[in-house]
């Protein structure tokens, strides 16, 4: 009897609602991705480290997937483990700048505009100074520490999402019952969270998620270089790194943890770009 | 060219040189003041109070930060900003060395990228929604979100590996003979190109379109232009300031992508001393690079910014 009182308005949304085949295959890796994160280290953590005796840079073969690596470790286990700070130190960092960078974006739309021009001039210096080269800066000065590397990346993508949500705020913030609400004597945190927040929520989201790729992409490159995670922990940048001797020989080890980033930020992409309903790219 | 175009040109000009000066003060402030004592760091445990005091007075660090700020700011305009703490020779000769290899690089990339990216962002523009723009704006949809390291360990794989047409890297630069200069540029060039064409190309496609929707396109169309003559004619002088602006914001993602290029091909540029400069904590080294860059990015906005002007039909004719 509960089954059908929930089927029946699913299933009157289904034609808006649903995911199209290729929403529903990019959402599938991103979730494998996250399950991998979460709970893989545990699963594998028996296997892992095992080595000597496999050869070093196996191709791919039913007992090794991925190959192995230039100690002669599975590389499934090693991507698998890579998982937890590829996916863990990307999404804090990107929580951390959308997260602020809406709260301000609201703070400056209910705000006057004194407040707003301050707020926007001072996160516009941000953006004058390249991405990479910021994140250099913060290395050569704090080394790279997960929390260094945390903040690193959420103060390079603050900026944009501050842009967006600010954007947002301030045409919502224009409406009739926003005045209303100001008008019978509601403080400016009631304005900011109840009146404006949930209407642009769903956006922020949105973008979180391309803001979620452009981190992937950014922390990659820093352990590629050397200068993010740090050994013994590796994220699949620094797997990509430590096992470049493979690539004269073009080894699986090399492929396999940079194919896995293309896996993840292009199942990111095509979610956002087919994601149920209208859409929601565009915003940016 | 009227006063007001000259006014805002000035405008901009004034605006990046405040915002130059800006960056230097943050990079100073995160590099200089915020990691704490760079003579205690330096020292590390052997530090005694004794040789401590001395190296602090030689590094100049018992006076305050804004004339320390002050004294690196007019060494660095003065051309003199320092020596390195690794190899203790002037960071200006080591820069001196490396500077002509990555503008070659970039040169040679912006030669072989804009035109590539423009013909091929207005081909796509033209025939939108047909096959060859499918194939080329997917496929530079997957090149822009992968990390430029996979690209150029694709380029490797297919040209050295697989084809034995280049060396895996280039541990030279060498300019003897058009072959020698080929072979040591290709792989490098290649990749950068390839990241730097998707993004100029998926901005430079997005401009025309805009353009080909408004309603004047459709009155061109009505008096029976020719759909070359519709988008060469017609929209393309209306986004020039938009594509001005994707070029800039595309070459200053030049300045990214070296980093990444110049390390996987251990090719002898700036960026990779700068690499080698963050791995070291070698601080005047990586303030010079990083100012240098900023430097460059900052002028190519502000060049975009004032191209976009001067392309502005409605500023041109007042």
């Amino acid at each position: 009897m509960t089954d059908t009182t929930i089927a029946l308005p699913v299933k009157r949304r289904r034609p808006r609602g649903a995911f199209n085949a290729l929403g529903l295959f990019s959402l599938a890796v991103l979730l494998f991705w996250l399950l991998a994160a979460v709970i893989g280290p545990t699963l594998i953590a028996n296997t892992g480290s095992s080595m000597g005796e496999a050869p070093v840079f196996a191709p791919v073969s039913a007992v090794h997937w991925f190959g192995t690596d230039f100690l002669g470790r599975d590389m499934f286990a090693r991507v698998v483990q890579g998982a937890r700070y590829t996916v863990g130190v990307a999404l804090s960092a990107t929580l951390l700048a959308s997260g602020s960078g809406t709260l301000l974006a609201l703070l400056a739309a209910a705000s006057g505009r004194w407040l707003d021009a301050v707020l926007s001039r001072a996160i516009d210096t941000l953006t004058s100074v390249p991405g990479k080269m910021f994140a250099l800066i913060m290395v050569a000065a704090f080394g790279s520490s997960m929390p260094t590397l945390i903040l690193t990346a959420a103060i390079i993508y603050l900026p944009g999402a501050y842009r967006i949500a600010r954007s947002l705020a301030v045409n919502i913030d224009a409406m009739d019952y926003v005045t209303v609400a100001r008008t019978r004597g509601e403080g400016r945190l009631y304005i900011m969270l109840r009146e404006i927040l949930p209407n642009i929520v769903g956006p922020m989201l949105a973008d979180l998620g391309l803001r979620f790729v452009y981190v992937v992409l950014l922390l990659a490159s820093l352990s590629f270089l050397g200068l993010g995670v740090q050994p013994p922990a590796a994220d699949w940048g620094s797997l990509v790194r430590e096992n470049i001797g493979a690539l004269p020989t073009g080894g699986a080890a090399i492929i396999m943890p940079a194919l896995s980033i293309a896996s993840l930020t292009i199942a990111v992409n095509l979610l956002i770009d087919n994601l149920p309903g209208r859409s929601v790219r565009g915003a940016n | 060219m009227n006063l007001l175009i000259l006014k805002l040109a000035l405008q901009r000009l004034a605006l990046a040189l405040v915002s130059l000066l800006v960056v230097s003060a943050m990079v100073f402030a995160i590099t200089a003041v915020l990691p704490g004592d760079a003579a205690q760091a330096q020292l590390g445990q052997e530090a005694t109070p004794e040789t401590l005091a001395a190296l602090r007075q030689q590094m100049g660090l018992n006076v305050p930060a804004p004339v320390r700020y002050w004294r690196w700011l007019s060494g660095l305009l003065s051309g003199q900003p320092g020596d390195s703490i690794v190899t203790h020779t002037p960071v200006a000769d080591m820069l001196a060395s490396r500077l002509p290899n990555s503008l070659l690089l970039a040169a040679i990339t912006i030669v072989v990228a804009v035109p590539l990216a423009l013909v091929l962002g207005i081909a796509a523009a033209m025939y939108r929604g047909s096959v060859f723009d499918r194939v080329v704006s997917g496929g530079a949809v997957a090149v822009v979100s992968v990390p430029e390291f996979l690209v150029a360990t694709l380029a490797v794989l297919v040209f050295a590996v697989e084809l034995h047409w280049l060396p895996a890297l280039s541990y030279s630069v060498s300019l003897d003979s058009p072959m020698k200069m080929l072979r040591s540029f290709a792989m490098p060039v290649m990749t950068l190109c390839c990241v730097m064409v998707a993004n100029m190309m998926r901005m430079t496609r997005a401009a025309v379109i805009d353009q080909l929707k408004a309603p004047y396109i459709e009155m061109v169309l009505l008096k029976g232009a020719s759909p070359m003559r519709v988008v060469l004619a017609h929209a393309l002088p209306n986004a020039v300031g938009p594509i001005a602006n994707a070029v800039a914001m595309t070459l200053s993602y030049l300045l990214g992508g070296v980093i990444i290029v110049e390390t996987i091909f251990n090719y002898p540029g700036v960026a990779s001393l700068m690499v080698d400069g963050v791995a070291q904590r070698d601080m005047p080294l990586v303030q010079t690079c990083a100012m240098l860059f900023c430097a460059a990015y900052l002028a190519l906005v502000t060049v975009a910014d004032i191209v976009s002007i001067v392309a502005n039909p409605r500023l041109r004719y007042r």
